[in-house]
């Protein structure tokens, strides 16, 4: 006879099993951080010893040298001012472009947004290529500068994108009226359709950041010098350094990873919008 | 006035398709230019070879065509392997069921981290030393020793392990669009299937999984287009090409670029590349409209 105690630990017992089945998962994404964290506050002779997940002993030097000897503070400042002045620019232009795709007439309009949206679609790999021979010929290789303007377009099409479809659906009461004061276009652009549209910029910001912060083959043949390189670049040349000193690579390793981590901790609600309409987009 | 008018809507679409014209456009005619001479990326001569570097990619090049296994073989790890996990999470996590959110938060974190992480980490962690390799110290502890190696530096299993690093960075986002879709289906259609004496199985069969077909479709195009593209964990986790082991197109396009300063066959590289790419998303998008 199947009676509710039947039914009720039954369902008891799959519940459980799921459980079980996603812990181990939860435990597998997490362990090789935890790993690598505690492996970074370790000296080099207790990483072949002490197995252990929390040190006996803290060794927070580690960061000190990583910071100073290994150069990690240097590049930590260039990948905090290139994300920043990439962010900055791709929100100023692609909320200008969606806006003006949006909201604005004009002969060509159309055929411009298809071309944005067609590049996020067809997939170049051998454009590093010919970009390197581009920034050679503009005196822009080895610049920073240079370097934020390739990252700025790299973002440009999923950024118009995103906000374009917010601004359409953006009632448009309020920009006429800006327009019955007297408002000019920039002037409306600015003082009215950037402050409504916070959230989609805010998944605008920390989607483009995550791709600033982790971006590797641009910076790899942009950058000769170490000094103007991001984290990433620099963590492959720090390795062929310090080959063998692992509790630093760690330390280099968690320098670069706590900040997105963080990021995404506080930030996840915009970043997993971003992710799931980013992902419609193609 | 209307002059003007046109004129200051250009404005605000000026810095944008400047910025796309110059970084974008020129580096892709550029490609296809490049691709047509025999060129070091220095002299000032370039040597006109017309369609001469295809013809040597499509019957000289064997390196070529092997990294393009390489690539497809990581991709079919990928397309099974991490698809139909993050799908069975997505399925678990689409239900009332507690921590609901702490699982979600804690498998997106594997791929918001840069490749060179999670490279340098997992080798840190599977190579190298025996005394931190934890896979190794499980199988010693599970009387299972005899299968501890360095699974990094053995020819037969370097490109697999790889496989299985890019599928643990990669399952968190496909796990989250299959839970953002399988949201979308209605809970009525569940509760009347169970009302009619449906299954769990039949329900899933009948309801959940032809619901969610154009769902994975998008996941399938996307993990084959990202997963073909894959280098930097290959350079991180291997330090590189392994005499041919894990090499994979991208890596073969650099190495054509910086190693053998041959830019125009680089570029027919990445044309050829490219084009195998769209064919592969075509063909997958006709055959996903036939079975619908």
């Amino acid at each position: 006879m199947k009676n509710a105690f039947y039914y009720k630990s039954k369902k008891i017992l799959s519940n459980t099993l799921i459980h079980i089945f996603l812990i181990s998962v939860a435990v597998t994404c997490l362990y090789p951080l935890l790993w690598m964290i505690s492996s970074s506050l370790k000296t080099q002779d207790m990483i072949f010893k002490d197995i252990s997940l929390i040190p006996h002993q803290f060794r927070l030097e580690n960061y000190v040298l990583a910071w100073r000897e290994g150069g990690f503070g240097r590049n930590f400042f260039n990948s905090i001012i290139y994300t920043v002045s990439v962010v900055f620019g791709i929100v100023i232009v692609s909320s200008m472009a969606a806006y003006a795709f949006s909201r604005l007439r004009f002969i060509g309009s159309k055929f411009l947004f298809i071309m944005f949206m067609a590049a996020m679609m067809i997939p170049i790999p051998g454009s590093f290529v010919a970009l390197y021979v581009l920034l050679n010929k503009l005196h822009l290789r080895n610049t920073p500068a240079g370097y934020i303007l390739c990252m700025i377009n790299v973002g440009l099409s999923t950024s118009i994108f995103l906000l374009k479809t917010f601004f359409d659906k953006m009632p448009k009461e309020l920009e006429d009226a800006a327009r019955i004061d007297g408002c000019s276009k920039i002037g409306i652009w600015w003082h009215v359709a950037i402050p409504l549209a916070k959230p989609v910029l805010a998944v605008v910001i920390v989607l483009n950041a995550l791709t600033v912060w982790n971006e590797y083959i641009l910076a790899l043949i942009i950058f000769d010098d170490r000094s103007f390189m991001p984290l990433q670049v620099a963590l492959q040349a720090f390795q062929g350094e310090f080959v063998t000193n692992y509790p630093l690579l760690m330390a280099g390793l968690t320098i670069t990873a706590l900040p997105i981590i963080l990021v995404y901790l506080f930030m996840q609600k915009y970043i997993i919008k971003g992710v799931t309409q980013g992902a419609v987009v193609g | 006035m209307k002059v003007r008018d046109t004129l200051e809507n250009y404005v605000f679409v000026l810095p944008a398709v400047a910025i796309f014209s110059i970084f974008y456009i020129i580096p892709f005619i550029w490609v296809f230019q490049l691709g047509m001479f025999e060129w070091d990326g220095i002299s000032f001569t370039k040597i006109f070879v017309g369609l001469g570097n295809f013809k040597e990619i499509f019957t000289q090049d064997v390196n070529w065509w092997h990294s393009m296994w390489n690539a497809g073989y990581i991709t079919i790890i990928a397309l099974t392997f991490q698809n139909i996990l993050a799908f069975m999470l997505a399925w678990a996590c689409d239900r009332e069921i507690k921590m609901k959110n702490f699982y979600r938060v804690i498998f997106f974190i594997p791929p918001v981290l840069s490749e060179v992480v999670v490279g340098m980490a997992w080798r840190f962690i599977i190579n190298d030393i025996d005394g931190a390799n934890i896979i190794n110290r499980t199988l010693i502890g599970m009387g299972l020793g005899n299968f501890a190696h360095n699974w990094l530096s053995d020819p037969s299993t370097a490109l697999t392990t790889v496989a299985i690093v890019h599928c643990w960075k990669g399952f968190g986002w496909g796990f989250l669009i299959f839970l953002a879709g399988l949201q979308t289906i209605p809970r009525e259609l569940y509760e009347a299937a169970r009302v009619d004496g449906a299954s769990a199985w039949q329900s899933f069969k009948k309801i959940t999984l032809p619901l969610m077909i154009p769902i994975m479709v998008l996941v399938v195009i996307l993990t084959v287009l990202g997963t073909m593209q894959v280098f930097v964990l290959i350079v991180s986790l291997v330090g590189g090409e392994f005499a041919g082991h894990t090499s994979v197109p991208v890596l073969r396009i650099l190495a054509s670029m910086r190693g053998s300063s041959r830019f125009g066959y680089a570029c027919a590289q990445g044309i050829t590349f490219g084009l195998v790419l769209v064919i592969i998303s075509f063909i997958q998008y006709r055959f996903s409209k036939k079975g619908q």
